[in-house]
């Protein structure tokens, strides 16, 4: 196994990106992502992309060619692969790059994530996204994605100590963390307040409890190591890739309020790595509803169940505390496109190793990233250093 | 959900029709047509459940897919049925009476329909067992 490092990254702003086509947000992030690494195209070796539901959200299949061609990459003939595992098929496109370079079958690899959410309704973004769990068995009695999250919720709060307003605080300091983030759908601050007032979408979580629906890309570029200052002077080094599998259905986990595959995954890039927690200097994990950023943070072992509350309410995971979760304002505020956020997380940890993330800098030179299908279902963890 | 897709779990749907597996003891509901513990030398039979349960967790749909949007607030919740398994299902009660713990019993209910000229869709739900 060779080992692989990431040298270059792009973004899409995050948003409602009326004016936008889905193949228009890939191409913008994967210009920005190979001008940064500065490679042209035509050195491209192969192409993973990440993307959970084009089919239904913008009626087009066959992704990977799509892209390619739309890359200017379609006379070169690349392999250009799609890559799903719900929300967490851009993490997971990036460990299959990772592990095409590492196997020694690539050279340079792009790895990518899009989605284009907005095209459809509320409802039928509602109804697709909750394809993400069991569609007969969970979708066909009413269960949406929120009312799962709900449901861990509400587990929780009856075994653990953990308060409305705690709850709340992981969606303020998101949110602050956002307000400094260029590509994020939300820039602006929020008070306990402002999540505790706003609409109820299903008990306990409301409207500021959960992500938004966002169109968006984000690209990065990974090589092997060994060749990575043919390109760049500052290569961010892959440490560790893991991934984990658990049940689809919410219902048959061993335990509703812990996400076993963020347990497991966690601990092999762990142990892969060689690395300890305290030398863990950001995460960025799959907050997509406030519940989530919880529970992570406790099954990737920063915390013992039932703390994840008090650490954030005071302050242990603010840009400045011990360790700082979600720097770029997480799924909450930076926005959620589903197939994109994976690599979006790999994009944020690498911009703050190489300290490039102006405003909301944290001092690092190791970063984790977290991201979540369905309700752990599929939960892929990375970790990158300098 | 197209007609073949309902039509061919009707039995698991309208009367908890789940499985179990005959070498190992262990029920199934989702029904599972391999046991994960035996599971090649595993014997899985029909087996239909009698219906009564414990919540483990619930929460109340206020914004739902348009398929239950005429349906909110509607009551969802994880039962573990007496013979183990835990299903997804919503229960007929207010949001005001339910909680954890509660003792729930199933009950034939329309669950939802495929827009104004499709398909009706029914099933099962949960309803609290009277003191």
């Amino acid at each position: 196994m060779r080992d692989v490092a990431v040298i270059g990254v792009g973004c899409t702003e995050f948003g409602e990106r009326w004016s936008t086509s889905f193949r228009d947000l890939f191409v913008t992030a994967g210009s920005l992502a190979l001008e940064d690494a500065g490679v042209s195209g035509e050195k491209i070796d192969a192409l993973y992309v990440g993307n959970m539901s084009a089919g239904r959200f913008v009626e087009q299949e066959h992704i990977g060619a799509l892209i390619a061609d739309f890359a200017g990459l379609a006379t070169n003939h690349i392999p250009s692969t799609r890559v799903e595992a719900a929300c967490a098929s851009g993490g997971l496109a990036f460990r299959q790059a990772v592990t095409a370079v590492a196997s020694g079958m690539e050279d340079i690899v792009v790895a990518a994530g899009v989605e284009k959410m907005t095209d459809v309704g509320t409802g039928a973004s509602v109804d697709m996204l909750a394809s993400a769990a069991d569609r007969e068995w969970e979708g066909f009695a009413g269960a949406t994605f929120p009312g799962l999250y709900a449901m861990i919720a509400n587990d929780y709060m009856h075994r653990y100590p953990l308060t409305r307003e705690q709850l709340a605080m992981v969606a303020v300091k998101n949110h602050e963390n956002g307000a400094n983030n260029p590509i994020a759908q939300f820039r602006n601050r929020i008070t306990i307040d402002t999540v505790l007032n706003s609409s109820m979408v299903a008990d306990p979580l409301r409207l500021f409890d959960c992500s938004p629906i966002t169109d968006g890309a984000a690209a990065v570029v990974v090589v092997p190591l060994e060749r990575a200052r043919e390109f760049t002077d500052s290569p961010v080094r892959v440490l560790a890739s893991a991934q984990a599998s658990d049940t689809i259905a919410l219902h048959d986990r061993r335990d509703i309020s812990t996400l076993d595959a963020t347990v497991a995954a966690g601990k092999r890039a762990f142990e892969r790595s060689g690395l300890t927690h305290k030398e863990i200097d950001l995460v960025e994990v799959h907050d997509c509803f406030t519940i989530a950023e919880i529970c992570a943070i406790e099954d990737l072992g920063f915390c013992a169940k039932g703390e994840a509350g008090k650490l954030t309410a005071d302050g242990a995971t603010a840009l400045n505390g011990d360790i700082p979760v979600n720097p770029s304002g997480g799924l909450k505020a930076c926005g959620h496109p589903v197939g994109a956020t994976g690599v979006k997380q790999i994009c944020e940890v690498v911009a703050q190793l190489r300290g490039e993330a102006a405003g909301r800098q944290v001092d690092a030179e190791i970063g984790m990233t977290h991201n979540v299908g369905g309700t752990g279902a599929t939960v892929v963890v990375h970790i990158l250093g300098v | 959900m197209s007609v073949s897709r309902f039509w061919r779990k009707i039995p698991q749907r309208y009367n908890l029709v789940g499985t179990q597996c005959t070498t190992c003891g262990r029920y199934f509901f989702p029904p599972r047509s391999l046991c994960p513990d035996c599971r090649r030398s595993g014997e899985i039979v029909d087996h239909t459940f009698n219906g009564e349960g414990t919540v483990v967790t619930y929460t109340v749909i206020r914004s739902a897919s348009d398929q239950f949007e005429n349906t909110t607030p509607y009551v969802l919740a994880i039962v573990e049925l007496d013979e183990g398994p835990r299903l997804t299902t919503q229960v007929v009660c207010t949001p005001e009476e339910i909680e954890i713990g509660m003792r729930v019993r199933s009950v034939f209910r329309r669950i939802a329909a495929d827009g104004e000229s499709g398909t009706i869709h029914y099933g099962t739900k949960f309803v609290p067992v009277e003191h």
